[in-house]
């Protein structure tokens, strides 16, 4: 019985002399694999324009049914996106979502892309669905914000080819 | 059957009437030939020959001129060298056809690579994406990979308006011209066609507008491609996205079955009608609706619906809880005892309209249809057209009599089955062509295909009647026209009589009514399917109210509701329409929207659209259909029935009020003996129709017009059931003299709910006053000139148009448009609006 307890101090005893692997989040913060499916992003090209043409085939392959999509007509005067379909409304409710990238996936032009970000919390349901607004990247150096206003019939191919994909 | 004809296909026998087409031979066994351009609808053309088969036929030994048998006994076939398109290939006897060879699949894959070496691909942002038979086919039959570069594709404008309702997106046709066919053959409205050669051809609209048709939309239905798309879904949502809801159009007296596609709007966060589709009933609407049905449903989810209920206090009308209102209505009703009126609009439902004469009746007061203009209900319930009956079915046997209405403006599916009885130019076995007579003061769409056009004057409409009469009894006549249409009467077997009340006051409706019954009963054509009367309503359910025991209100409205202390109107709107109402009255008003009646009401109470309820009308053709709820109700909207049904309780008529709107059409069914043996669950009973819309081949890809909510029930009338009703004689009246003003129909009207569909006001039509050139110069007034007619004490402004086609010393002016309502045709007097104001 005696060596049993010294056994047990021992235990204890060892585990106090090793580096603790806690770590002090969210001061301290552990970089994530390079392919974790965290929060989505709605991409834009280098001029700005948004990838997304409203097709809705994203919110189709939702498994969870987390997406929704509405679409609106692109004009010269009003170009959101190359093409002449864009998302008008475009809402993911967090709380839905599994983090399994089949929109990632059936997206044609990779505008939604599955970034790194997880720290998703909120204090109620309504915060957990995300608009346009919180998943449309910032405009990149160089690029207009949109709505832009561009020449007429610069812009003609239905769905854009595939320039600058990551 | 003598003229029945067995051929084989892929080994199969099966047995088809002669003239059959072999891809419908094929998909009576479950083969799907694949198609684009022919559609079961319209005569096929050959134009895509995505549909190759292989054809074969018996060898016949020259001399003997008898087929030449096999060792086995089986005939010798002779294949063709090459493949023949089936949709083009009537069934013949002894006939084989592969459809599954190498060679036919080789050949549909190289059809699919070559349309699809000029097709955008653009399926992604698409509208007919999911549902496009293109997509389907070359996932189906397609060759996996294009030797095609897709960079080489062809590019045209992909955004050209056809007209202020339809677009083009030139790459995407595939050139099999069934909107051509469609606009042409069934439509009777040939504004399109193809232009350019090569691959360059394009869709041209050549009408001004551009794409005048009142069916324009069902070519978007048609278009195996997303090639055409309406103005009013563009972009809407996708196909698989939205929920599909079966509905029935109330804006005419034909009934169309339909679908309304719903989805929640993203930004306003409501339930929209995203578009609204036909649903497929053979025997009404087959797979067509007109462009109102299809975009003046906006109403229905417009903003400024009325949400709440409301009560006059203070002369103000203030917001106010549905238990207060519905206390003061009880109570202000018993306070009048019986010194009640109900006015009823003839688009409430068929359970509102009983539920509102039980209740108004209940307490010993009265109650009308509004605008209850026009008689002959009675007759079509005894003589109308009989239960079994389908448009569709009139051929050579048969003659078509369409009296004192435009048909096209009024009732347009109407009009265009008429059209396919008496021209045949879509698909059908039968070529042989019914005859038409029109009868009108004035030329129509309809006399385009008339066999016998008679113009008579206003006021003539009886006499003309009675005298196509005496001339089928073989009198002779004086106009030597009629004698031939009484003729050809004389010798039909089915009479289709469409009564309308163009320049007619209730009255001479009646003798109108009346005569049209006598011709039918007199030359036989009562009773049996294929013939009687259908009544050409102005308003959706009016033989719903005639059926419900309402009786029109034949007159006007101050006359109806004398000293009445109490009144009450459910979706009319008197006082808009020119009426009066006593001013020391207490007013309730039953709406969707406010009007200039709710304006004056002393309670206003919110109601729900036919979108957002359930319920029944009774077709023009006496076809009772229900409709289903598609989206949440407005506000604290309840529906018509319900209310109705709150303030019996509240009075004491009933104890409580019933749990659904089946149960009042269970009660109803009992009480009305049209109506004896009908329910909810018969209505919604489908049986299986030709064309099978829904097979494998997709003529369409989507499911909307897949009917599986009810053809509804034909209700039988007297005649059917054995009665022998008795022609009775009627007095007619002679022509009008002196300048005459009438009320046409026309479809886009300025109506205030066809106003909230903002898609369609490049459309309507405008305040103008049709004259004839010599009247015109007879008053001094020129073609685009403003005038000012009045009429019966009203005056209004209109814009005069000079043309040919107005009877002389006649004022012809839009209904529900202009700001004249008036019955009838009444003296006018037009003066040039300069003069008024110089005067
Ligand atoms: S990651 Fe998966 S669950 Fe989440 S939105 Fe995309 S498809 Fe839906
Ligand atoms: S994110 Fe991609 S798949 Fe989703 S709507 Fe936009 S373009 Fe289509
Ligand atoms: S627009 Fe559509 S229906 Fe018309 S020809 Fe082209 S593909 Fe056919
Ligand atoms: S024909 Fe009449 S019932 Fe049919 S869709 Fe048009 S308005 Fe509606
Ligand atoms: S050629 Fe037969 S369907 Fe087009």
């Amino acid at each position: 019985m005696f060596t049993e307890i010294i056994k047990g101090l021992g235990t204890t005893i060892k585990h106090m002399f090793e580096e603790p692997i806690t770590i002090q989040y969210p001061e301290e913060r552990k970089p994530v694999a390079k392919r974790f499916k965290g929060r989505h992003e709605l991409k834009r090209y280098d001029n700005g324009l948004e990838k997304c043409i409203g097709c809705a085939l994203c919110a189709a392959a939702c498994p969870a049914d987390a997406i929704f999509v509405q679409a609106s007509e692109n004009t010269d005067e009003q170009r959101f996106s190359p093409g002449e379909r864009h998302a008008s409304v475009y809402e993911i409710n967090m709380l839905r979502c599994i983090f399994c990238g089949y929109c990632e996936d059936a997206c044609p032009t990779q505008a939604i892309v599955l970034e790194h970000d997880y720290e998703l919390a909120f204090f109620d349901r309504q915060s957990a669905i995300y608009t346009k607004k919180e998943l449309l990247v910032p405009v990149p150096d160089g690029g207009k914000p949109t709505p832009q206003q561009v020449a007429p019939g610069s812009f003609n191919w239905s769905i854009p080819p595939m320039q600058d994909a990551e | 059957m003598a003229n029945e004809i067995t051929i084989k296909i892929d080994g199969n026998a099966v047995t088809v009437p002669a003239g059959t087409i072999v891809v419908d031979a094929a998909k009576r066994i479950g083969n799907d030939v694949p198609v684009f351009c022919y559609h079961p609808k319209m005569e096929p053309v050959g134009m895509c020959r995505v549909c190759l088969v292989e054809m074969g036929m018996p060898r016949v030994d020259r001399e003997t001129r008898q087929p030449v048998l096999k060792a086995d006994g089986t005939p010798e076939i002779d294949w063709m060298p090459k493949l023949v398109t089936g949709c083009t290939e009537r069934v013949r006897p002894g006939m084989e056809i592969r459809t599954n060879s190498e060679k036919v699949k080789t050949a549909r894959q190289e059809i699919l690579e070559f349309l699809l070496t000029s097709h955008p691909l653009d399926c992604p942002i698409c509208d007919k994406g999911g549902e496009c038979p293109l997509q389907n086919l070359t996932i189906q039959h397609g060759p996996g990979n294009s030797r095609f570069l897709v960079n080489e594709k062809f590019h045209l404008d992909k955004h050209v308006p056809l007209g202020d309702l339809i677009y083009l997106d030139r790459e995407r046709c595939i050139q099999c011209a069934r909107c051509i066919r469609f606009q042409e053959d069934l439509a009777d409205d040939p504004v399109l066609g193809f232009d350019e050669r090569g691959r360059a051809t394009q869709i041209v609209t050549f009408s001004e507008p551009g794409f005048d048709s009142y069916f324009s939309g069902n070519t978007t239905d048609i278009c195996p491609v997303g090639a055409l798309t309406t103005a009013d879904f563009r972009f809407g949502a996708r196909a698989w996205e939205m929920q599909n809801s079966a509905s029935i159009c109330n804006a005419c007296p034909v009934g169309c079955n339909t679908h309304l596609n719903t989805r929640r709007d993203g930004l306003s966060g409501n339930f929209a009608i995203k578009r609204v589709m036909p649903r497929q009933n053979e025997q009404v609407n087959e797979l067509w609706i007109c462009d109102k049905g299809r975009f003046g449903h906006h109403f229905a989810t417009s903003p400024d619906r009325l949400s709440v209920p409301q009560i006059r206090k203070k002369g103000q009308l203030v917001q106010a809880t549905w238990d207060e209102a519905l206390s003061l209505i009880a109570e202000k009703m018993q306070a009048a005892g019986s010194s009640i009126a109900g006015i009823a609009g003839e688009r409430l439902a068929n359970e509102d309209l009983f539920t509102f004469r039980k209740l108004i009746e209940g307490q010993g007061g009265k109650i009308a249809a509004f605008p209850g203009e026009m008689a002959g209900g009675d007759w079509v319930q005894q003589v109308g057209i009989a239960a079994g009956s389908n448009l569709s079915e009139l051929g050579g046997d048969s003659v078509i009599v369409v009296v004192a209405n435009d048909l096209e403006e009024s009732a347009p599916i109407w009009w265009m089955r008429v059209h396919q009885a008496v021209e045949k130019k879509g698909a059908t076995l039968d070529k042989s062509k019914a005859s038409l007579i029109v009868l009108n003061a004035r030329p129509t769409k309809a006399e385009g295909s008339a066999n016998y056009a008679i113009h008579y004057a206003y006021g003539e409409e009886t006499a003309t009647v009675q005298a196509l009469l005496r001339a089928a009894q073989g009198n002779s006549v004086e106009n030597e026209t009629l004698t031939a249409a009484g003729k050809a009467i004389a010798n039909a077997k089915n009479l289709v009589v469409f009564l309308g009340n163009e320049g007619l006051d209730y009255a001479d409706s009646a003798a109108l009514a009346q005569a049209c019954a006598n011709l039918l009963i007199e030359t036989g054509h009562v009773g049996k399917p294929n013939n009687g009367l259908i009544a050409v309503w102005n308003k959706g359910n009016t033989q719903g109210a005639w059926d419900m025991g309402l009786r029109p209100l034949a007159g006007t409205t101050a006359n109806f509701v004398g000293k009445s202390k109490f009144i009450w109107t459910a979706a009319a709107d008197p006082i808009g329409d020119k009426q009066t109402l006593p001013e020391d009255t207490f007013l309730v008003v039953s709406e969707l929207f406010e009007t200039a009646t709710s304006r004056r009401a002393d309670v206003v109470l919110p109601v729900q659209s036919f979108a957002e309820r359930e319920g029944t009308y009774t077709s023009g053709e006496r076809r009772v259909q229900r409709f289903y709820p598609a989206v949440p109700a407005r506000g604290e909207s309840r529906p018509d029935w319900l209310i109705f049904s709150h303030v019996q309780v509240r009075v004491g008529q009933i104890d409580k009020a019933p749990v659904s709107t089946s149960v009042v059409f269970s009660q109803m069914s009992k009480e009305i003996s049209l109506y004896n043996g009908l329910n909810y669950r018969a209505l919604a009973q489908t049986q299986e129709q030709f064309p099978q819309i829904m097979g494998e081949d997709k003529y369409y890809g989507g499911t909307a017009f897949e009917n599986s909510a009810g053809l509804g029930v034909q209700v039988r009338t007297s005649a059917d059931l054995g009665q022998k009703p008795a022609s009775r004689s009627v007095s007619s009246r002679s022509a009008i003299d002196g300048l005459t003003a009438v009320l046409t129909q026309k479809l886009y009207d300025r109506g205030t709910l066809l106003m909230r569909s903002y898609l369609l006001h490049p459309r309507l039509a405008l305040p103008v006053a049709h004259l004839h050139a010599e009247t015109a110069a007879m008053l001094g007034v020129a073609d685009g000139e403003d005038v000012q007619v009045q009429v019966a004490g009203q005056k209004g402004k209109y814009t005069v148009c000079v043309s040919e086609d107005t009877p002389q010393n006649v004022v012809l002016l839009p209904n529900s448009v202009g700001a004249l309502n008036f019955v009838g045709a009444q003296p006018a007097e037009v003066v040039k609006i300069a003069e008024t104001v110089g005067a």
